[in-house]
C-alpha cells in the first residue's frame, strides 16, 4: 500500500459554538481523484480552508507526505504543491486574464519549478500566462486571455481559478466546486478538463454538488453531513448507502430523485 | 463621409496603441507623442529654480518637493499596494530626527545623512509598523496616523534628542546649488522609478496584494514580504525628505511630526489624480505655492485654501492628471496617415 499524499487526522474545527468539523480523518493518495460532498453547511469549505492553511484547525493534525502542515501559512502550504481554487471566484479584477498568471508565476515555487510544462525558464512570464490559459481553454484567436478579467463570464473565471494553481505546477489541487455556477455546456467541457489534470497525475481533491459529473471523475468518494464524515467509498457504495440517503433526501425514494440532480 | 474617410477615423483613433512599443518609433512625431511630456516635466522642474525670484521661493520650490515625494510615497502605498497610510509626518520626523542625530552627535555631513537617514528610517519605520500590516483600509490610517503623535509624545516626555527644543546647529547644505539641485533629483527619480517598478512584474505583485490578498496567498506568494516591501521603498523616501528638511532648516524638532505632512499629501494627491504617480506631484506645485501666496491674506487664508479644495473636488474630482491624460491619449487627428 502507498502512502497518502494527504492525511486529515481526527481534525476538529470550532467556530464558537458551532462544530464544523468534527473529528474529521481522511487518506488522500497519489494519483486520487477524491470527491467530497454533502448537503450545504456540512463542512466541506472548511475542509479546504484547514487543509491550505487558510484556517487552523482546533484540534488534530494534517499531513502532506508525511510533513506535518497544521497552521502552517497559506502561501507555504501553496508552495509545497497543494493549492486550492476559491468557491467564490478571487481573480485580480483590475488585470487582464493572462496578467492574473503572472503573480503565481513569480512565486518562489514556479521559479523552481519553471512553471507548468516547463519553458518557463527561457520564456517569459506572460508568454507562460498565455500558453498556460490557451490549454486550459481560453481561446487566443478570440484574444481572450487579453481581455480585462472583470469582463468575462463565470465559465473562464473557473478555469482561471484552476489556471492559478497549475501555473505552481501542483502535486495536489483542491477544487472548491469548479462546477457551480455553470452552464450545461461549461460543465461539460470542464470534465474533460479534470480528467486530463488527473491523467498527467496531478491529485484532486473535488468539492461538488454535481453528482453525475462528479462521479464521472471521481475514484472514491466522502459524504460529509454535520461536520462530520459519514462514510468513505466507491461512488456506487456511497449511494447505496442508507445514512446518506437520509442525510439528502431524509428518506428513500433516490433514484427518482437522482433524475433531476 | 465615404468609406475611405470614415476608415481614416478609426485608425485615427488608435494614436495611443500606435505609440506603444515598436511603433513609437515610426516617425518623429510618435516618438514626440511618448517623449515630450516627461521632458516637460523634467525640463520644467529643473528650471524652475532657476525662474523663482529671491531666496524665499527657492525656498518655497525645495518646500514642494519635500511635500511631492510625501505624495508620492502615499500614492505609491494608496494605489498600488492598498495601505492608506496617513504616516507622512511620521516618515518626515523619523528621517529629520536620524539625519540631525547623526550629523550633530556624530559628525556625519549631509552628503552621507541623507542617503542613511533613507535606509535606516526606512528599516526603523517597516519594523514600527510590521504589526499593524495585516490591517487594511480605515484601521491602517488610523494606526499610521497614530504614529507621529506618539513619538512626538515620547521625544517630549522624555526629553530626548532636545526634547521640545529640538536639535539645533546642524549642518546646511554645502551650497545653496545643491540644496536646491538634490532634492529635485531626487523627487524626479523617485517619480520615475516607482513608476518604473509598479510595471514590472514586481509591481504586478503590489497590485495583486490590493486587489485580492487571499488569491496571492494561495499563488504561494508571502503577503507580508510584499507589503512590508512596499512600506520600506515608501517610508525610506519620506525618511530622505525628512532628512532633507532638517539640513534645510539646520534643526529639528518635534514639529517634523506635525500632521501637515500627513494630511497636505493627500489633498495633493486628491487634486493631481490619484494613482497617476505625476499627479500629486502637480497637486502639491499648485497647493504649496497658493498656500504661501495665500499669507497676505492673514487669517482668511485658510478660507481661500479650503474653498479652492473644495473647488477641485468638486469640479475636478478624477484629478488633473487622470484628467490631463485622458485628453491626451484622445488627440486623434494629431497625424496624418
Amino acid at each position: 500500500m502507498t502512502q497518502p499524499i494527504l492525511r486529515m487526522q481526527n481534525v476538529s474545527k470550532v467556530f464558537g459554538g458551532v462544530k464544523a468539523l468534527n473529528d474529521v480523518t481522511v487518506d488522500v493518495f497519489p494519483g486520487d481523484v477524491l470527491g467530497v460532498i454533502g448537503p450545504n453547511g456540512s463542512g466541506k469549505t472548511t475542509i479546504v480552508n484547514n487543509i491550505t492553511g487558510f484556517i487552523k484547525p482546533t484540534s488534530g493534525k494534517i499531513f502532506f507526505k508525511d510533513k506535518d502542515i497544521t497552521g502552517m501559512a497559506p502561501h507555504k502550504i501553496a508552495d509545497m504543491g497543494v493549492t486550492r481554487t476559491f468557491q467564490v471566484m478571487r481573480p485580480y479584477y483590475s488585470l487582464p486574464a493572462y496578467k492574473n498568471l503572472v503573480i503565481p508565476l513569480f512565486s518562489p515555487r514556479a521559479k523552481r519549478t519553471g512553471g507548468w510544462r516547463g519553458g518557463g525558464r527561457h520564456g517569459d512570464r506572460a508568454t507562460v500566462a498565455v500558453d498556460i490559459l490557451e490549454e486550459i481553454g481560453f481561446e487566443r484567436d478570440s484574444n481572450i486571455p487579453f481581455k480585462p478579467t472583470s469582463s468575462l463570464p463565470t465559465g473562464y473565471l473557473k478555469r482561471l481559478e484552476l489556471a492559478r494553481c497549475l501555473s505552481l505546477k501542483p502535486e495536489v489541487i483542491i477544487c472548491d466546486e469548479v462546477f457551480s455556477g455553470l452552464s450545461m455546456s461549461e460543465i461539460a467541457s470542464m470534465v474533460p478538463l479534470i480528467e486530463r489534470l488527473h491523467a498527467e497525475g496531478i491529485t484532486i481533491v473535488m468539492i461538488e454538488h454535481r453528482l453525475r459529473e462528479l462521479f464521472q471523475v471521481a475514484n472514491r468518494v466522502m459524504v460529509m453531513n454535520f461536520g462530520q464524515k459519514l462514510i468513505e467509498g466507491t461512488s456506487d457504495e456511497v449511494m447505496a448507502d442508507a445514512k446518506v440517503k437520509e442525510a439528502y433526501f431524509g428518506s428513500e425514494k433516490i433514484e427518482e430523485v437522482m433524475t433531476y440532480a | 463621409m465615404s468609406t475611405q474617410e470614415l476608415r481614416k477615423e478609426r485608425i485615427d483613433r488608435g494614436i495611443k496603441v500606435r505609440s506603444d512599443g515598436l511603433y513609437a518609433l515610426m516617425s518623429w512625431r510618435e516618438m514626440a507623442y511618448l517623449t515630450l511630456p516627461r521632458f516637460i516635466l523634467i525640463a520644467g522642474m529643473l528650471s524652475l529654480p532657476v525662474f523663482m525670484p529671491g531666496v524665499y521661493w527657492q525656498r518655497v520650490i525645495s518646500i514642494v518637493c519635500i511635500y511631492a515625494i510625501l505624495a508620492l510615497s502615499f500614492d505609491f502605498l494608496a494605489h498600488f499596494v492598498g495601505l492608506v497610510s496617513l504616516g507622512g509626518a511620521f516618515f518626515i520626523g523619523t528621517g529629520g530626527y536620524i539625519a540631525g542625530i547623526l550629523n550633530s552627535y556624530f559628525g556625519v555631513p549631509p552628503i552621507l545623512t541623507v542617503p542613511l537617514a533613507a535606509i535606516i528610517g526606512g528599516v526603523v519605520c517597516t519594523i514600527l509598523l510590521f504589526p499593524c500590516l495585516p490591517l487594511k483600509g480605515v484601521y491602517f490610517a488610523i494606526v499610521t496616523l497614530m504614529y507621529p503623535l506618539f513619538m512626538a509624545r515620547i521625544i517630549e516626555a522624555f526629553d530626548i534628542f532636545g526634547g521640545t527644543d529640538g536639535i539645533t546647529g546642524i549642518d546646511s547644505f554645502s551650497s545653496a546649488f545643491v540644496e536646491q539641485y538634490l532634492i529635485v533629483a531626487m523627487l524626479l527619480i523617485f517619480v520615475f522609478g516607482i513608476r518604473r517598478m509598479v510595471n514590472t512584474d514586481m509591481g504586478l505583485i503590489f497590485t495583486a496584494v490590493m486587489d485580492n490578498d487571499q488569491a496571492v496567498k494561495a499563488s504561494g506568494i508571502s503577503i507580508t514580504k510584499y507589503k512590508s516591501l512596499a512600506v520600506f521603498i515608501a517610508s525610506a523616501m519620506g525618511c530622505m525628505a525628512g532628512a532633507c528638511l532638517t539640513h534645510i532648516y539646520m534643526w529639528t524638532g518635534i514639529s517634523q511630526f506635525a500632521l501637515d505632512f500627513s494630511i497636505l499629501p493627500i489633498a495633493a494627491t486628491v487634486i493631481g489624480g490619484s494613482g497617476t504617480l505625476v499627479g500629486p506631484l502637480l497637486g502639491c506645485l499648485i497647493l504649496v505655492p497658493v498656500s504661501e501666496l495665500l499669507r497676505d491674506f492673514g487669517t482668511l487664508r485658510i478660507v481661500f485654501y479650503a474653498s479652492l479644495l473644495v473647488g477641485f473636488i468638486l469640479f475636478k474630482s478624477e484629478g488633473l492628471m487622470v484628467f490631463g491624460q485622458r485628453k491626451y491619449e484622445q488627440f486623434e487627428r494629431w497625424k496624418g496617415i
